[in-house]
Order: C-alpha cells, then sequence, then structure tokens
C-alpha cells in the first residue's frame, strides 16, 4: 500500500511535471498529448469502478464516453447555431459553459448506464461482456444514422467551450482542468472503494451467495457501481470532445471501449491508478511507436500478452506489489 | 408447534426424477440445537438452499418467525434474522478476516449506501465485528487474507459472520466438515452456548458432535425423513439403524 501510494504520487508528478515543462519550453503539442493521456486516464478510471471494484466485464464503456461526447456536441452545436436543443416540453438554449455540460454528460450518461445495466446484470460472465458490447455497437450505429448532428461525419465544435475565469483555448489551463477533474474523481474512487459501499461491492465480486447471506443485494449494488462507473466516464467523454473540438461515432465504437479496456488492464486491474498509467503509456507509445511504423499496434499487443501473461496486476502491480487487503 | 422459530412444511424439490427433497417438515424450537443428519446426497443441503431461500421448493412452505417466508429471497431471509454458514466456505477471500465480519455487521446494522468515509472508521460496525471475531477466537487474525487462513479458521470466520448477524435462528451445514477432532471439539462446545442466544439447524456428519449436541435429531434418507426424535430415541430406532448408522451406533 505504501508503495502503491509512492507509485500512485509519481505518476500523477509526471503527468503534471511533463506539460509545465511543455509550456516552458515552448512545445503545446506534448500539453495536447498530455491531455489526452489525462482524459483517457479519466475514462478508464470509471470502467475501473465497474471491473476491478464490481467485477464487471463491460466492453460497452464507449457507450458513455460517446454519450458524454455528444452531450458536449449537441449543446455547443445549439449555442454556435443559436438554435434550441427542444422546444418542448420547454425552451433548452445550447451552451458553452463547461460545467453545465459536465453536468449533463454526466446525468445523460448515468440514466443510459442505469438502463444498459438493469439488463446486462442479469447475464452474467461471456454473456455480460456480450450484452454490453450490443449496447456500444446499436448506439454506435445510431449515432451515424441520425444526420441532425452530422451523422457518420460528426459534429465540429469551432470554439472550445468556456470555464469561468480561465482562457480554455490556450493549452495549459484546459489540461489544468482536466488534471483537477482527475484527481478529484481518483481522490473519490480512493474513498468509494474504502468506504462501506466499496467494502460490500467488494465482497460482491469475490461472493455473491455472501453478501446475500448478510441480507445485501450484490446486484443493487453492482448497478450502483456500473452507474457510478458510467458518470465518470461520461464525463471524460466530454472533455474528450472539447479537447478536440469535434465529435464523431467512432467515440462509440467497439475499438474505443476495447482501448479504454486496454489502459485498465495494461496499468493494473482494482488498483486506484492502474488506469492512469496504462492511459499514460498508451498515449506515449501511439505517439512514440505510431512515428516509426503505423502498425505500432502489433507491439501494444505484444507488451499486453506480456502483462496479461507475467504480470497480473498490471504495471502499478509490477512497480508496488500485491495489493494489500487493508492499511 | 406455534413457538416453532422455524418451521418447513411438506417441502418437496425434485430435480429431474430425483425427489431430492421429499414432504419434509421439520422446525426448530428456542433454546435447541436440532440436527439433521444422513448419509451424502439425503438431500441436507438441498434442504438447508430451501430453508434460506437460495432453492425455490416445488411445493410445501418455509416459516420463519411466524411468517410464511417461502417467496422471499435469501437476502430478505437474512434481514429477518436467519443467519448460514456454508458446508463449503464463501468468504470474499482477496479480503482481509476483519473485512469479511465487517460486511456482516453492515449488513446486520448499517446501511451499504454510504461512499465516503471509511467503513474501518465506522465504530459500531467494528465494535460488533471485533466482538464476533474475538467470539470465536480469531482476534488476533484479523489483518489477515482469508486466502491465509487455514481451514478451520476459514470454518470460524463462516461461524463469526453469521454472529454478526445477531440472528433468530442459525442454519449451518457441516460446520466441522475438515476440522480435526480438535478442532471439532472446540467448536461442539461454541455451539453448545450458542443455542441460548438463538437455536440452530444443525447439519452435520460428525456424530460425536451430533449426540453431544443435539436435542433432537431429525434423520433424511433419499430426500425423506425416516425419523425424528432425541438422541436417545435415534440411537434406539431399528429405522435408523437398518437405514444409515449401519451396525456401528
Ligand atoms: N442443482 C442440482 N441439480 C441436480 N441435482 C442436484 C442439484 N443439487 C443437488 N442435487 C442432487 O440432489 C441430491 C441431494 O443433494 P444434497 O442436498 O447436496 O445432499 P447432501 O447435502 O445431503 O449430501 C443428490 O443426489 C444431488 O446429486
Ligand atoms: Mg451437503
Amino acid at each position: 500500500m505504501i508503495r502503491e501510494a509512492y507509485v500512485n504520487m509519481a505518476v500523477l508528478a509526471l503527468l503534471l511535471i511533463v506539460p509545465v515543462w511543455a509550456q516552458m519550453t515552448g512545445e503545446p503539442f506534448t500539453i495536447t498529448l498530455a491531455t489526452r493521456a489525462v482524459i483517457f486516464a479519466l475514462a478508464a478510471v470509471g470502467l475501473n469502478v465497474a471491473l476491478g471494484l464490481g467485477g464487471m466485464v463491460s466492453l460497452g464503456h464507449a457507450v458513455f464516453f460517446g454519450i458524454g461526447g455528444y452531450a458536449m456536441g449537441i449543446l455547443a452545436f445549439h449555442a454556435q447555431t443559436f438554435t434550441p436543443v427542444m422546444t418542448w416540453p420547454a425552451d433548452v438554449p445550447g451552451t458553452k459553459s463547461m460545467p453545465i455540460i459536465w453536468l449533463v454528460a454526466m446525468l445523460t450518461s448515468g440514466l443510459a448506464a442505469l438502463a444498459i445495466g438493469a439488463l446486462s446484470l442479469r447475464t452474467a460472465g461471456v454473456y455480460f461482456i456480450m450484452i454490453t458490447l450490443a449496447f456500444g455497437q446499436m448506439a454506435y450505429f445510431f449515432t451515424i444514422s441520425w444526420p441532425t448532428y452530422g451523422g457518420e461525419d460528426g459534429l465540429s465544435i469551432y470554439v472550445r467551450n468556456g470555464f469561468p475565469g480561465l482562457n480554455t483555448l490556450a493549452p495549459m489551463p484546459f489540461f489544468a482542468i482536466c488534471f483537477t477533474l482527475l484527481c478529484l474523481v481518483l481522490l473519490f474512487v480512493a474513498l468509494l472503494a474504502r468506504s462501506p459501499f466499496g467494502l460490500a461491492l467488494n465482497a460482491a465480486r469475490q461472493s455473491p451467495a455472501r453478501v446475500q447471506t448478510v441480507g445485501l443485494d450484490p446486484q443493487r449494488l453492482k448497478l450502483v457501481a456500473f452507474v457510478i462507473s458510467g458518470v465518470i466516464t461520461g464525463l471524460a467523454g466530454a472533455l474528450f470532445a472539447d479537447l478536440n473540438r469535434f465529435v464523431s461515432p467512432t467515440m462509440f465504437s467497439w475499438q474505443m471501449s476495447g482501448e479504454i479496456m486496454v489502459f485498465v488492464i495494461l496499468g493494473g486491474v482494482a488498483r486506484l491508478c492502474g488506469p492512469v498509467v496504462g492511459a499514460v503509456v498508451f498515449v506515449a507509445l501511439e505517439h512514440i511507436l505510431g512515428d516509426l511504423s503505423d502498425y505500432w499496434h502489433i507491439w501494444l499487443g505484444a507488451l499486453l500478452l506480456v502483462i496479461v501473461l507475467f504480470a497480473r496486476g498490471g504495471i502499478v502491480g509490477l512497480l508496488a506489489g500485491r495489493a494489500r487487503a487493508h492499511d | 408447534m406455534t413457538d416453532a422459530v422455524l418451521a418447513t412444511h411438506g417441502l418437496s424439490r425434485s430435480f429431474g426424477a430425483l425427489r431430492a427433497t421429499n414432504e419434509v417438515s421439520i422446525d426448530l424450537r428456542p433454546g435447541e440445537i436440532h440436527a439433521i443428519i444422513g448419509p451424502n446426497g439425503a438431500g441436507k443441503s438441498t434442504l438447508i438452499a430451501q430453508i434460506c431461500g437460495g432453492l425455490a421448493p416445488d411445493a410445501g412452505r418455509v416459516e420463519f418467525l411466524g411468517r410464511d417466508v417461502t417467496g422471499w429471497d435469501v437476502a430478505a431471509r437474512a434481514r429477518a434474522g436467519l443467519a448460514r454458514t456454508f458446508q463449503v466456505s464463501a468468504l470474499a477471500t482477496e479480503d482481509s478476516v476483519l473485512q469479511n465480519v465487517l460486511l456482516g455487521a453492515l449488513g446486520a446494522g448499517g446501511s451499504p449506501w454510504r461512499f465516503l468515509r471509511p467503513a474501518l472508521s465506522d465504530r459500531d460496525l467494528r465494535d460488533r465485528a471485533e466482538a464476533a471475531l474475538t467470539r470465536v477466537g480469531l482476534q488476533d487474525q484479523a489483518a489477515l487474507r482469508v486466502s491465509e487462513l487455514s481451514h478451520g479458521q476459514r470454518r470460524q470466520l463462516e461461524v463469526a459472520v453469521a454472529l454478526t448477524l445477531s440472528p433468530r435462528a442459525f442454519v449451518m451445514d457441516e460446520p466441522m466438515a475438515g476440522l480435526g477432532a480438535e478442532g471439532s471439539a472446540q467448536l461442539t462446545a461454541f455451539l453448545d452456548g450458542l443455542r441460548a442466544e438463538a437455536p440452530i439447524l444443525l447439519v452435520e456428519h460428525d456424530m460425536d458432535a451430533v449426540f453431544a449436541l443435539a436435542d433432537r435429531i431429525t434423520v433424511l434418507v433419499y430426500g425423506r425423513i425416516i425419523e425424528t426424535g432425541t438422541v436417545d430415541e435415534i440411537r434406539a430406532s431399528p429405522a435408523v439403524r437398518d437405514a444409515y448408522l449401519g451396525g456401528a451406533a
């Protein structure tokens, strides 16, 4: 635990120092890369609540990522075209305000997680994986065939959304926003894992029968965890859309779900900062190897294979050893 | 038999052509240990599963504290005060011993819908959990992972989790299984004292323990009750001797 705390601190410090250094040496693209890593990390921290704590292998988390993205896209699109989002039952205007967009993104992805979770949790194992995947594909094809918001081509947002008191157009303030949100969410997840809810959820993953015999409902615990998980990944989706100033159906693709899963497995399932490490390594590899070869995924695949075969605790497990039951 | 804490009436359950539980009516009265014995495959665990709510009977009723609980699920029966231990330990093996009893305390006295404060810093939960550990003698193992415990210690932990529920009745499926002579003797002494707190429906293979503990014994063979009586009556019963005890008793 102590060692893991050092690893966590080191990762977050690195994530902070690299863009600060890039800022000083005038390399804005590196800041954008770091922001990309932070946002992917946030998406994967969300998945880790379902996967690591709840034992739910969701291959459909792109749904929440995409919903978060489209929440941003739709609200900002209506704001930039000065059209209402809806006129019934009330006039709802678009917005360029990040905090409002985040709230809408979290609310809508949370509702989607509630619906998808309630249906998917009737199954388990490989069926759970398949049904979450199926929901992802449904969302993907739905957005492709929805011309109002660009269909297959996606939606461009011309100016990044605003946050009170900050110039979000500059890379550094936007990075700071994303990094702060990641730290807040990590704090929340750290508390969650030790809370009564976390205790019960942990047990529900390992032995549902045990949880029932003490009078608790393991399925309900898992459903709530799935919703929390979806909310976090949805928030990441809204930030990702703002980073690119663009949303498209690829945010819903099963490759996206797979990548979020890769971040978690690479870094360490159920480890607090596992998803962060995984996302950082992924973005670094994507950048470095991607420059060398178009087929860099082969190397990623090899790394993943090594991790899965020889380091079940992921990179964090490798660095910090096995997780302690409690401190 | 209105004073029974727990009772089944004509409980039946088949698996295909196999009648695993056949018109079983038993009851558990305040302060008693009621043992269920029978050869392997007699349907003891199947009966327990129906009593605790994990398996629906084809016919018959389960009554607990005067209420018909046949349609209730496992969690609802547990909340009503029915505590069960498993034949094969069903603990959270990656968690610590303390976390496992905390879970019991949480089910009994706390809400799991608390997301921020550490469970370990909840005094009430912790007191309840630690008291249960102390009673079964596992207080020094609190910080160990369950996967690091011996088989016997896991059996003790099963009992400790049941204790945290402050139940109205215990249902225990072979708690002595694999304990060894010394462990069995210890647990026998413990259960002897426990019956004053809440009656125990005890499925057990260890005949020494059963004869030492049971106020009444029910003998189950092929899913059907062939005899219910005191230790002496069961020992003396020709039917039981033929069907189960053989020449040994
Ligand atoms: N889920 C099941 N499906 C089919 N047969 C079962 C099932 N559970 C138990 N049985 C059968 O029911 C009989 C009683 O089993 P069980 O209750 O485990 O016996 P005991 O606990 O007395 O050893 C056995 O023949 C067993 O094979
Ligand atoms: Mg059995």
